[in-house]
């Protein structure tokens, strides 16, 4: 049976895309799951540096659809993970290198080869976007608790129904609970009200998370970080467990007792 | 004098975000629903004799359902002799 494909959209940039797929990658690959990481920002390729991976690559996703490499050859074999892979973008190329019958195609043979396929959109609700998200049977809109942002993912989820491509699920990243607890942030339930779509995960924002992008470790490799932990629960609910949510103001208070982050 | 409180930041953004993406998913902005809301009232005002001062022109939200609501009072003899006495 062809694993699932999974796609990280936003609408809006620097949202966490890159940083939600890198650490699902990781979530689904420590519960055992073989995984293909997907980078689909053509001419802007960053999950190879998320995921650590930047040294080991040869070959990219474009090489692949212009019959210079198999698909094998341009897998990039995680170093933590055996059964973890990334599949690069091109990074000298633009978007238009790469056709939506082009990511169909690679993303159902990837499929063939793993239980998961993840695929990072770029921003924008333009050709990558659309391209990202034509392949997929599941779409993953990343958010912030912020105007802006959520008001981009409603545009994403609207273009979604309105051409009837994959369902999708929402993951509200950054949520800082020592804000939200004071009134200065909007709280999950509020943006899944407001967007109307199933939630799938919330992720808080701790420092972590910027330590983990410049070492290329992923948070979800550590789960004893509040983010690290709701990264690896959105990586359950995707294999199918029912997984309870987090609080997230119990844990910020956890936090603050411990100073955990 | 107990000052009232003030809204928080959070209840601001709700507020805002609630609006913008009705206005985003009807694909209208709130300057075209007032002229639309104009239109209404010349419409009806031909057959009906309406108080024009309180229509009430909005969008309700159910889910991702978005309905157009218009509110419409209509003058009546007894709301005339209402407004006589008043």
């Amino acid at each position: 049976m062809a694993g699932t494909i999974i796609t990280v959209s936003s609408g809006k940039g620097g949202v966490g895309k890159t940083t939600t797929t890198a650490n699902l990658g990781v979530g689904l690959a420590k519960l055992g799951y073989r995984v293909v990481c997907i980078d689909a920002d053509i001419g802007l390729r960053n999950l190879d540096v998320m995921l650590g991976l930047e040294n080991r690559i040869v070959y990219d996703i474009v090489n692949y659809i212009e019959g210079r490499c198999r698909l094998r050859q341009a897998l990039v074999r995680d170093k933590r993970f055996s059964e973890l892979f990334l599949l690069p973008a091109a990074q000298t190329r633009d978007k238009n290198a790469v056709s939506i019958e082009d990511m169909v195609r690679v993303a159902q043979e990837a499929a063939e080869l793993v239980d998961f396929v993840l695929i990072d959109s770029p921003a924008g609700i333009e050709h990558g976007f659309r391209y990202a998200v034509s392949p997929a049977d599941l779409v993953l809109v990343v958010t912030n608790p912020e105007v802006t942002a959520v008001r981009d993912a409603d545009r994403v989820i609207g273009l979604l129904e309105a051409e009837d491509l994959a369902p999708a699920k929402l993951v509200i990243n950054r949520l800082k609970p020592e804000l939200v607890r004071r009134n200065e942030m909007l709280d999950a339930d509020t943006v899944v009200d407001l967007l109307a779509i199933e939630l799938i995960g919330v992720v808080p924002d701790v420092p972590k998370i910027l330590t983990s992008s410049k070492t290329g470790q992923p948070v979800a490799l550590d789960e004893r970080s509040p983010a690290g932990k709701a990264f690896c629960n959105i990586a359950r609910r995707l294999a199918g467990e029912d997984v309870p949510f987090e609080d997230t103001q119990k844990q910020s208070l956890f936090q603050r007792l411990f100073g955990l982050h | 004098m107990f000052r009232r409180k003030s809204k928080s930041s959070q209840d601001i953004a709700a507020q805002r975000l609630r609006l913008v993406l009705t206005h985003d998913r009807a694909n209208i902005s709130p300057g075209m629903l007032e002229v639309l809301k104009d239109e209404i009232i010349a419409v009806i005002s031909k057959h009906l004799d309406i108080d024009t001062d309180h229509v009430v022109v909005n969008f309700t939200e159910d889910a991702r359902e978005t309905r157009l609501m218009a509110d419409i009072p209509v003058n009546t003899p007894r709301t005339h002799r209402r407004k006589a006495s008043s």
